[in-house]
């Protein structure tokens, strides 16, 4: 079947988006529209001790202006955080309390201090202006590093010396065992640079309340509009379940940014029951570098022993993550389970600790953001496995070699077990691919050309689909990590698929109708996917962490199973078959050796026409199921990153990207290829680009692309990309997920590369050619001093 | 944005009435700079007189011995006028590697010497060159004209009529794009006419668009790279941010400088 599994069909999402017909939040007009803006606290820690709104309130066009305090009095909850973290000593986190408009102290640069509501977005924006605040500014901490500091300033009073937990995983003293016996010691200090999520889509939501009805809508850039929905009603009671409809439409963009649910979307709700109007709020760029969850921040000092044969010993790790002035939804998770359980990669390690203290600073909060913790996890590791190799003398790739695992399912140090992969496969293939062999004499001819080449590794391994809900509950989710799908077949024989999982970019609507095109034998032209509306499609999870694949899929499978099973029951009734006899073939149900056989649009009809059904058997062709895993899945890959590097300026080129990946069981090859593309760039972006700079009292300096890098087709280059599937046991499709792992893999490539070319391994993301300049000059003293 | 008067004359004499008769008038070109500002609040004018529809505003004159461009000639225009590339190429592939293709056919010259941004690329030509600036008033010299970033000898009804590029025999730009902006963190324009070589840095210094005397200096000696080899750039002059500190600008202009100095041959 040419639209079926494993097919590069194109995307039938393409015309739209490509033509500009596509229709997002901000293109969604409603008969009273009025139209918000925030007012923003200026510094990064205040008192606010009130605002005056009154010239505001005069100004054309203005219809009201809310605070906080009155927000709070009209019963709107605190913001919630999703995911409770025990620390080591056995204590409950302590995080400080989120209003979601200020009611005393603005902790960060952009915090909502007021709401405007006005005819126009003009009028409110400059109304907003208009708004004078009356506060104290106080002492702030802003660096990572810095909030553990004796004397740092408290960024709230019940959560003292700014620490959230001290957590830790794996066994502290087998690691430090295995490191006082240890053959050799690598050393390293490293910084996660923070990043800004860049949707391309900004944030946006229309709230419409309806008073006849007493009922809300809600339009907004959400990646799970049912967890939305759950949470806006159960926590920040704007509106009960009910009486709320979500509906996220085109999504431009999330990266983990839209998950969660934030004071703008809850305030609006609110703003339009207070006003009676539909009220809109649409960000612009410079507040969304202000307010959308950061990611990263991760500040480590890691330890990994090797013995005389350059087998692991033990690896230990000491982070400060940077969780912001408040813990976002799922930020408590991410330095955690998605972090520390990671730590053993793709090797075969006999002793891991990791030690994890999350802190409070003046700045935005911090959250998933694509990969979320296993970034963090495979750029400690990796830069530590080709720093231990240089220092030991050893080729990169054969010290990863001697520790590989080899056997699945594999059960780590860390709490996980590996499903399945070959990690020695991906690895030669990539080094096949990259041309290993021929680098010395590119580097050779590169030298004549005055400039410095470089090679660098990494080979990492990741888990998808956050599972299963029982277990994720154990350690803290607030949430179950299954999902849900519908499959309904119409009478006609034409197909939808309702799924609650949500696309913002994943090609959903062309890769969830090849898994029906493939089932049937029907055209994919005759199947729609629906998602993104709490009107339309049954409670589900959204789409973060890879799971659409692993989780979301898998749930659509289990629904084609039953509808499978009940349209073979009609076939066999009414052709006087057995089930067994029948198979599937071009989208006809057929008497196997025989020409009995009947349409695929024959079933569906008779189905609902109802007149010659097995006894006993309900009309209509309809199946729910809902897939809650056993366990992650485990997408796997080898990364060979080769740059240039200008010694006069630092500028690095990357000559060549490879990349080989085992996602399991592929649905579209070329769907699976741009998230790589996407994610790798993402991973590039991450280690030479992009990265939120703070000053001293702080203020945001980049908070524009005036100043922050993001990635533009000429500074990546053609990417060499192939796959190696080693199908997961653990899902029907033995899918793992591909969403993320290019930008997981790739910065430690990125980076090994650069530190080979230039020798020296001091050098942290981003690494821009001023940074790269000056760590040559560090290790160039006689050039420095010329 | 907030409510603004836009004015469209069609002769300087109109244009600069209007902008005398505004409580506070801009004149506005391309609109690259100023439209963005306007909307961010940055700006608020009580009027816009566009110039672009005046005559005479748009195009190159070749009088044998400088080149005249109108100030509303897009970035696009210089970067393809056949003129300009026979006469004066380096100045042609400066135009072409400002910003991006949508900026370059809306941004001018006149508004980007006008606005003088120390990141900007043709303040490099313009001193580089020795250009004259001319006005509805008069005309200035470059060396007259910058008067550190964001500043220049423009009065406030005083409008860029064309700017006049004294031809050279050889002479280059070569620029070192901000990882993010793309605007010049070091430019470097080498001009060398009648054995007299000007070398104009926009980007890295501290104050804005300036000639490099030492460099200035060197070249004249001697028109070849390695003459910069014992020239001195002082970190501490230079512009020091998030993208770069004052030694690795200062690096940067000398590099800058001798990749100019190559290209101009
Ligand atoms: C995305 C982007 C990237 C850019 N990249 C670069 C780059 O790499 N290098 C670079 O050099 N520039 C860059 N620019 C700036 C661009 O070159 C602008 O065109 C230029 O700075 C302003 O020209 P304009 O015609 O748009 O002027 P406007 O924005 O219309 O005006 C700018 C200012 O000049 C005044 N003005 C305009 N014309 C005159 C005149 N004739 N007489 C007196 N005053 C006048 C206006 O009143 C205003 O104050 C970039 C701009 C953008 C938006």
């Amino acid at each position: 079947m040419s639209d079926g599994i494993g097919a590069r069909v194109k995307r039938k999402e393409d015309k739209r988006f490509i033509t500009g017909k596509g229709k997002y939040t901000d293109d969604i007009r409603t008969e009273n529209q009025a139209y918000a803006a925030f007012v923003r606290c200026p510094v990064a820690h205040a008192k606010i001790n009130g605002i005056n709104a009154d010239a505001a309130l005069a100004m054309e066009g203005v219809i009201a202006i809310h605070t906080g305090p009155e927000m709070k009095e009209d019963g709107i909850g605190d913001m919630i955080t999703g995911w409770a973290i025990t620390s080591k000593d056995g204590s409950p986190m302590n995080c400080g309390v989120w209003n979601p408009m200020v009611t005393t102290y603005g902790r960060y640069v952009g915090d909502a201090i007021a709401i405007v509501v006005a005819e126009t977005q003009a009028q409110a924006r400059a109304a907003a202006e208009a708004v004078e605040l009356d506060y104290e500014e106080l002492p702030a901490t802003v660096f990572t590093g810095d909030a553990l500091n004796d004397g740092a300033a408290q960024v709230h009073e019940n959560v003292p010396g700014n620490m959230i937990y001290d957590w830790e995983i794996g066994d502290e003293a087998k690691a430090n065992a295995g490191l006082a016996n240890a053959h050799h010691v690598t050393e390293l200090e490293m910084v996660n640079n923070r990043l800004s999520p860049n949707p391309m889509e900004p944030r946006s939501a229309v709230a419409i309340y309806d008073e006849a009805e007493d009922h809300y809508t809600l339009y907004t850039t959400s990646q799970n509009p049912h967890v939305a929905r759950l949470v806006l009603s159960a926590f920040y009671n704007v509106a009960p379940e009910h009486k709320l409809r979500v509906i996220a439409p085109d999504v431009g963009g999330g990266f983990g940014s839209k998950i969660y649910i934030y004071p703008e979307e809850i305030t609006c709700l609110w703003a339009s029951m207070k006003t009676g109007r539909s009220v809109k709020w649409t960000s612009d760029r410079t507040e969304a570098f202000l307010t959308d969850a950061h990611g990263r921040d991760h500040v480590t000092k890691a330890t990994m022993g090797f013995d005389a044969d350059g087998r692991i010993v033990a690896f230990k790790t000491d982070t400060i993550a940077n969780i912001g002035a408040y813990v976002s939804l799922f930020a408590t998770v991410t330095p955690t389970y998605l972090h520390g359980t990671l730590l053993s990669g793709c090797y075969d390690m006999p002793a891991i600790y990791g030690n994890v203290k999350a802190v409070h600073t003046n700045t935005a909060p911090v959250d998933a953001y694509r990969g979320a913790g296993r970034p963090e996890a495979t750029y400690t590791i990796e830069r530590m496995m080709e720093t231990a190799a240089r220092e030991m003398g050893m080729d990169p790739a054969e010290l990863r070699r001697k520790n590989f695992i080899n056997e699945f399912p594999y059960q780590t140090e860390v709490i996980l077990q590996y499903d399945s992969g070959d990690y020695h496969k991906l690895l030669d293939m990539a080094q096949k691919e990259a041309d290993v062999a021929g680098f010395e004499a590119r580097k050779a001819e590169a030298a004549s050309r005055g400039k410095l080449r470089g090679i660098g590794y990494s080979t990492f391994v990741e888990a998808c689909g956050l599972a299963p809900s029982a277990a994720v509950g154990s350690l803290g989710s607030a949430v179950g990590l299954w999902e849900s799908a519908e499959v309904r077949v119409n009478p006609v024989g034409t197909i939808e698929i309702l799924t609650g999982s949500h696309s913002h970019g994943q090609s959903h609507q062309t890769t969830f109708a090849q898994l029906a095109a493939d089932r049937f034998g029907v055209p994919i032209d005759n199947v729609q996917v629906i998602h993104g509306d709490t009107d339309k499609v049954q409670f589900g999870m959204g789409t973060y962490g890879s799971r659409s694949g692993p989780v979301g899929m898998s749930a659509i499978m289990k629904a084609l199973d039953k509808v499978e099973a009940k349209a073979k029951k009609i076939a066999a009734h009414t052709l006087e078959a057995s089930e067994d006899d029948l198979v599937i073939e071009n989208g006809e149900v057929k008497v196997a050796g025989t020409d009995k056989k009947m349409a695929w649009h024959e079933i569906g009809l008779a189905a609902y026409i109802a007149h010659n059904l097995p006894e006993g058997m309900e009309p209509g062709l309809k199946e729910t199921a809902f897939f809650d895993p056993v366990n992650f899945s485990f997408p796997s890959g080898a990364l060979i990153c080769e740059v240039e590097v200008d010694p006069d300026t630092g500028v690095t080129e990357i000559v060549k990207f490879t990349a080989v990946d085992d996602f399991g069981t592929i649905i579209n090859p070329m769907v699976v290829e741009g998230q790589v593309h996407g994610g790798v760039t993402q991973g590039i972006g991450q280690a030479m680009l992009e990265g939120v700079v703070h000053d001293e009292s702080g203020q945001l300096l980049t908070a524009s692309y005036m100043d922050y890098a993001m990635p533009r087709a000429d500074d990546v280059p053609s990417y060499t990309l192939d796959h190696n599937s080693t199908p997961s046991p653990l899902n029907p499709l033995g899918i793992k997920g591909c969403g993320e792992a290019g930008a997981i893999g790739s910065p430690p490539a990125v980076i090994n590369a650069i530190t080979d070319a230039i020798g020296n391994n001091d050098l942290d993301m981003p690494a821009t050619p001023s940074k790269v300049w000056a760590a040559l000059q560090a290790v160039k003293p006689a050039m420095a001093a010329e | 944005m907030y409510d603004t008067n836009y004015h469209k004359p069609s002769s300087v004499a109109d244009a600069v009435s209007a902008l005398s008769g505004a409580e506070d008038g801009k004149v506005l070109a391309g609109g690259q700079t100023l439209l963005p500002t306007m909307k961010q609040h940055l700006a608020a004018p009580s009027d816009l007189v566009d110039i672009r529809a005046i005559p005479g505003m748009v195009g190159v004159d070749d009088d044998g011995d400088a080149l005249t461009i109108g100030a509303a000639t897009t970035h696009a225009e210089v970067a393809a006028d056949p003129t300009v590339n026979a006469k004066l190429p380096g100045l042609a592939k400066l135009a072409g590697g400002i910003g991006d293709p949508a900026v370059r056919h809306m941004g001018t010259i006149g508004g980007s010497v006008a606005n003088n941004d120390p990141a900007a690329d043709y303040p490099a030509a313009v001193l580089g060159l020795g250009a004259t600036v001319i006005t509805s008033k008069r005309e200035i010299a470059a060396d007259d004209f910058f008067e550190g970033m964001f500043t220049t000898a423009l009065e406030d009804d005083e409008i860029i009529t064309a700017i006049r590029f004294p031809l050279a025999s050889k002479a280059a730009y070569a620029k070192f794009p901000n990882p993010a902006s793309r605007y010049a963190m070091a430019g470097v324009f080498v001009a060398e006419s009648g054995g007299s070589v000007r070398v104009a840095v926009t980007g890295a210094g501290a104050d804005g668009v300036f000639r490099h005397e030492g460099m200035e200096n060197a070249l004249s000696g001697q028109f070849s790279e390695s003459a910069l080899d014992y020239t001195d750039v002082d970190a501490g002059d230079m512009l020091s941010d998030l993208h770069g500190d004052g030694a690795y600008r200062a690096n940067l202009v000398k590099v800058m400088a001798k990749r100019a100095v190559a290209k101009a041959g």
